[in-house]
Formats: structure tokens, C-alpha cells, sequence
């Protein structure tokens, strides 16, 4: 495949020699070079489809569920999945302590990390860009306020910060996404502001200012841009790890709260048990596995292709 | 110098603030600190307010805030509601125990995942490099709490080989010197006992070590392919020198930079885990004793721990930031 990245307005039909029919040459951004990388990689590939039908499963779960995941029912109690003795095929991976199906609680569960997951990296994102766009851009007082809050939560252990907050706001699917904000936002604020200070010394953003763009215009439309790509690839890195921590929370009782199904409570829910029926914390961790790793694939497909900087040679 | 004491003052404003999050964080709880501390216990208005004057509950939160900071300063946090003893006391009869795994996770992550990362970029693009790279992402894509769940149901309850959880079979009648057990056993020549600790150990550390080791190694590899490509390499390999000495003398010394750096900081990382790694395997340490502190509702002791966390981590992170220094003199701080 050929790719060549000309420049429309340009009128140069030599180079280094080469006559170049500009009819015949096709212009191609960088946006689609770099998706031509990444969908070159399969195993990204599959790894973003994997991503993609989860976030499909936990739109329409209700859809996917053969059973309602919160209907207890005591004569199936710790039935185990289909194929070992004792199991059928209406409850394929088994029930749990209360009787509930597995499959289904997987599915439904699969909303809470989905969902926790998007919504932290989204406002995380979106806080991170606006505070690294500040603090670089503006530099000054503004750069030593918010530097300072970044230095501070970043001497937290990621984790044992979760743990506090949620042990003092009390459990909730509404104070897990705001205890992980509180600390997330800082990765893409430093990324952001990082960028900045680099990009903001290019000879367009100096044009901008020449011309009397308003600074608020130069931060959002002339370095904003230019600087999206690292912070998108931040972005996806960041989710797998959000979600490892949405159940690491939920598992320890300070996440999402019983009966609502969640990854992380039902590893918990089959730790007592672990003795007669390994089922139960067992296939919801796999879910978790699955997930995390499909994602941690994908963005390392995505930095690779969108990033070179990062990548292997 | 001047750079290592610029960086010092740094963390003055750090450590402040931290501080002042984890006082908040436990301060703006909602709950009466002092109906928790009473419980059921019936008593009459006065005494409470006595208690609440005593616990210093009645101060403006700024001066409550200078106590803390003040009393944190000379390791006094208060007294602990559930144990009705000072909570630093508390922390520290548990904390041997939390160190000692920590450690062990440490050791292990290192000794583990060096060599593998070295073996991975020797003889990348193998069959071995290919199946150690996704070993790798496995590990730090498994849930911890999840994986030792699997391990004590595979090795504990079917194979039977590991004991289940606790520190050991029997309450030990080693004297306690240090607190660790596998050094206490063996000073005390109880080799039994030693075994026994060993056999409590090996599957909470793994665990806990996995996502470091397997972070590690990810990070040596890297780095390891990269000074495999410099230009003094290929020098040493064309002077002839043995493979064996340009991979572990030339390469390795270089390559090892960012993975002793990313080690303190997984260090600080483990603590962390310890709070779900201890809470699995029911080892007695401050990480499962902040767990259980979380649901008695015994703030000053999560405070104080959460503190001490946080200290050890900060510790952690500038110490990474000056060995990298060190290591590499060509950065500069």
C-alpha cells in the first residue's frame, strides 16, 4: 500500500526527483495512516472488539440475561455449572449462595464496570485537559496552585486514597465515580500540561498570538488539538486500571453494594464459599481478567499506532 | 546536593497537604465520632460533653486540624474507639507483620522478573519472549484479590499443599525479637516453626508480588532492548568479549536504571494491596486491621494508618526520584 501525505494547496509535483502526478495521488491524513497501523494489528483488533461487545452486553443487558440477576431462588443454591454434576444448561456457569444465576450477574455486572470505568476516565479527561491547559498555557500562580494539588495526590497511593474516601463518603455507585475522579484527573492533567509547555512554542501558536487570538481560543483551538492524540492514548490506558480498582473496591465492601450485581462483590459473595463451590468467585474474576486485558491490549495497540513515540522497535 | 535539599523543601507543601486531605477525608465523616466511640453505652448528657471536650470535638476545625498535625508530628494519634488503646500502639504490634510480606513480595518480584526481563530481550521475538510478554500482561491485568482467591482454592482446598490463611498453624512460643517470623523462628532454632512460617507465606506473597513482578519485568525488558542497540554494545561484543559478560556486565548495569526506579515505586504500590491481599489470607497486619477499622467505624485508627501509608509511599517516591539521579548521572534534578 502506498500512503503519501501531501499537502493540498501544494503545488510542488517534484520530489526528490520523482514527478508526481498530483491527480493521482490520493491525500491522506495521519488520522487514517495511524488507523491503518492499528488495524493492522490483529490482536488489537480482536482486543477492541472484545472492549466493544462489552460495552453492548452492558447497554443491553437485559437483553443478553436469561434470568433476572437479582431472583434468588434456594433450590438451585450453589448449583454448579453446566457441565459439571448437578448443573443444567438454564444455569450455564451456576448459582450462587442465594440461588442466583452467575450468567446473568456477569452481564449485569459488566454495566457497573463499563460504566464506572467510562464515566471516571470521562470526567477525569475532561478535568485533566482543562486544569493541564491552564497550568501550562498560563504558567504563573495558576501553574504553582494546580501543580501543587497534583504533587499532593500523587503522594497518595492510588488505591489506599479510594479506600479513605470511600470509607468516609460511605458506599454508592455515584461516590465510587467521584472518590476515582478525585485522584484520576491528575495523569491526564500532568500529560496535558506537559504537552503544552512543549506545543505552545511552535511557531502557529505564536502566530495565534501575533493576530490577537484570545488565549482562551489558543488554548482550545490551536494546542487542544494538536496535543489529543497522547491524551486519548492516555485515556485508554488509564480504564483498565479504573476498573480493576471499581472492583477492588466493591470486593473489599466499599463499592457497589449487595444485591446489585458488580465483578468485585461477587468474588466477594464466593469467598465464604471457596470450600464447596469454587464457581462462584471464580467466573466473575474471569470476567474482570477478560475485560482488563482486552482493554491493556487495545490501548497498547492505539499508543503504538497513535503514539510512536512509545512504541518498540 | 543543592537539588537533593530544593527537592526536600518540596515536599514540605506535600506533606501538608496530604496531611490536611487524610484529617478532612476522616474530620467531615458523617457520624457522631463520639456516639460511635459510645456505642450503646447509656450515659447522661454531661458525660458525653466531657468526652467530646476530651477528644477535642468542640475546637473550630482549623485548630483541631494544628492538634493533629501537632500530635501526628509526635506519633500521637489519638486513642483507638474500638481497642481503648492508643492507636499507634495498635498499628505497631500488627506492623512486623505487614512489613515482613512486603518485603517477601519485594524480594520475590525482583529476583523473579530481572532475569526473566533480561532472558525476554536476549532472545527477543522467541517463542520464550513471546509467552513471557503476555505472562506479563496477564499479570498486571488480574484482579489481586481475585488471584488469591484462586490460588488458596487450587493449592489450598484441592491440592491441600498450603495452609488456608493466618500467619501460622500453632500460636508461636518463639520469642518475639523482631516481630517477623521467619527471622524470629530461626534465631530461636525452631526450624519446625520456620517451615510453618515459610508454608503461611508463600501464597499471600505471590499474590501480592504478582502485578509488581510483573511490572518489573516489563520494564527490564524494555530497557534492556534498548541498551542492547547502543553503540557500546556492539563495540564490546566486536572487542570479542564473551556474550555472557557484554548482556550481564555492559547491558544489564544500564538497563537496570529504570527498573531499580520503578521497583520503589511498585514498593509503595504494594501498600495498597496489602489492605486486600491481607484481608484474603487473613494475615494479621495493618493492612486487614485498617479493613476491619473501616467497618467498626474506628477513625482514628484508619487516619493514623492512612497516614503512615501515605508517608512511607511519599518516602518511596522521592527515594526512587534520587536513585535515579544517582544511578544516572546524566539527569539532572
Amino acid at each position: 500500500m502506498k500512503i503519501t501525505n501531501t499537502i493540498p494547496s501544494d503545488n510542488i509535483s517534484e520530489i526528490n526527483g520523482d514527478k508526481i502526478d498530483p491527480s493521482e495521488e490520493k491525500t491522506v491524513s495521519l488520522f487514517s495512516i495511524n488507523m491503518n497501523n492499528f488495524l493492522s494489528n490483529r490482536l488489537a483488533v480482536v482486543a477492541s472488539l472484545i472492549v466493544i461487545f462489552a460495552v453492548i452486553v452492558s447497554i443491553f443487558s437485559p437483553f443478553f440475561a436469561m434470568h433476572d440477576p437479582n431472583k434468588t431462588d434456594l433450590f438451585i443454591r450453589l448449583q454448579p455449572p453446566a457441565w459439571m454434576e448437578g448443573g443444567d444448561w438454564a444455569h450455564p456457569l451456576g448459582a450462587d449462595h442465594l440461588g442466583r444465576d452467575i450468567l446473568s450477574r456477569i452481564i449485569f455486572g459488566t454495566r457497573v464496570s463499563i460504566a464506572v470505568g467510562f464515566s471516571v476516565i470521562f470526567i477525569a479527561t475532561g478535568i485533566g485537559i482543562f486544569t493541564g491547559l491552564i497550568a501550562g498555557y498560563l504558567r504563573g500562580k495558576f501553574d504553582l496552585v494546580i501543580s501543587t494539588i497534583v504533587d499532593i495526590l500523587l503522594g497518595f497511593p492510588y488505591l489506599i486514597f479510594a479506600i479513605a474516601l470511600m470509607a468516609a463518603m460511605g458506599p454508592g455507585f455515584l461516590n465510587i465515580i467521584l472518590a476515582l475522579v478525585y485522584k484520576e484527573w491528575v495523569i491526564p492533567c500532568r500529560v496535558v500540561r506537559g504537552e503544552t509547555l512543549v506545543v505552545k512554542e511552535i511557531e502557529y501558536v505564536e502566530a495565534a498570538q501575533a493576530i490577537g487570538a484570545s488565549k482562551l481560543h489558543i488554548m482550545l483551538k490551536e494546542i487542544l488539538p494538536n496535543i489529543l492524540s497522547p491524551v486519548i492514548v492516555v485515556a485508554t490506558t488509564r480504564m483498565a486500571t479504573v476498573i480493576i480498582l471499581e472492583s477492588s473496591l466493591s470486593f473489599l465492601g466499599l463499592g457497589i453494594q449487595p444485591p446489585t450485581a458488580s465483578w468485585g462483590n461477587m468474588v466477594a459473595d464466593g469467598r465464604e464459599f471457596m470450600l464447596e463451590a469454587w464457581w462462584v468467585s471464580t467466573f466473575a474474576g474471569i470476567a474482570i481478567l477478560i475485560l482488563v486485558l482486552s482493554m491493556n491490549i487495545a490501548s497498547l495497540g492505539l499508543r503504538d499506532a497513535f503514539d510512536p513515540r512509545f512504541s518498540e522497535t | 546536593m543543592e537539588n537533593f535539599l530544593k527537592r526536600l523543601l518540596r515536599l514540605v507543601p506535600v506533606l501538608i497537604g496530604i496531611s490536611l486531605i487524610v484529617f478532612l477525608m476522616i474530620s467531615l465523616t458523617p457520624g457522631d465520632p463520639v456516639q460511635i466511640m459510645l456505642g450503646d453505652q447509656f450515659v447522661t448528657a454531661e458525660m458525653e460533653q466531657a468526652l467530646r471536650k476530651d477528644m477535642g470535638l468542640d475546637l473550630p476545625i482549623y485548630k483541631r486540624f494544628g492538634y493533629f498535625l501537632y500530635n501526628a508530628s509526635h506519633g500521637n494519634f489519638g486513642r483507638s474507639f474500638f481497642h481503648r488503646r492508643p492507636v499507634m500502639d495498635v498499628i505497631l504490634e500488627r506492623l512486623p507483620a505487614t512489613i515482613e510480606l512486603t518485603l517477601c513480595s519485594m524480594l520475590m518480584a525482583i529476583f523473579v522478573s530481572i532475569p526473566l526481563g533480561v532472558l525476554s530481550a536476549v532472545k527477543k521475538g522467541t517463542v520464550y519472549d513471546r509467552s513471557s510478554v503476555v505472562t506479563a500482561m496477564l499479570g498486571v491485568s488480574m484482579p489481586g484479590f481475585w488471584f488469591g482467591i484462586i490460588l488458596i482454592i487450587i493449592f489450598s482446598i484441592n491440592l491441600q499443599w498450603l495452609p488456608v490463611s493466618g500467619r501460622s498453624t500453632f500460636s508461636m512460643s518463639v520469642p518475639s525479637v523482631t516481630g517477623m517470623l521467619l527471622i524470629d523462628t530461626l534465631l530461636a532454632g525452631e526450624i519446625g516453626s520456620f517451615i510453618d512460617a515459610v508454608k503461611h507465606l508463600i501464597l499471600p506473597t505471590i499474590t501480592l508480588g504478582m502485578a509488581m513482578g510483573a511490572t518489573l519485568m516489563q520494564v527490564t525488558r524494555a530497557s534492556m532492548m534498548e541498551v542492547l542497540r547502543q553503540d557500546y554494545i556492539l563495540f564490546a561484543e566486536a572487542k570479542g568479549l564473551k556474550w555472557f559478560r557484554v548482556t550481564f556486565l555492559h547491558a544489564l548495569k544500564n538497563a537496570l536504571i529504570p527498573t531499580i526506579t520503578v521497583a520503589a515505586i511498585q514498593t509503595g504500590q504494594l501498600l495498597g494491596g496489602n489492605m486486600i491481599i491481607e484481608t484474603i489470607f487473613g494475615w494479621p497486619g495493618v493492612g486487614s486491621l485498617v479493613v476491619q477499622a473501616i467497618f467498626n467505624r474506628n477513625y482514628p485508627l484508619v487516619q493514623a494508618a492512612v497516614l503512615i501509608y501515605v508517608l512511607i509511599y511519599v518516602i518511596m517516591n522521592f527515594t526512587a526520584d534520587i536513585l535515579y539521579t544517582v544511578l544516572n548521572p546524566r539527569v539532572r534534578l
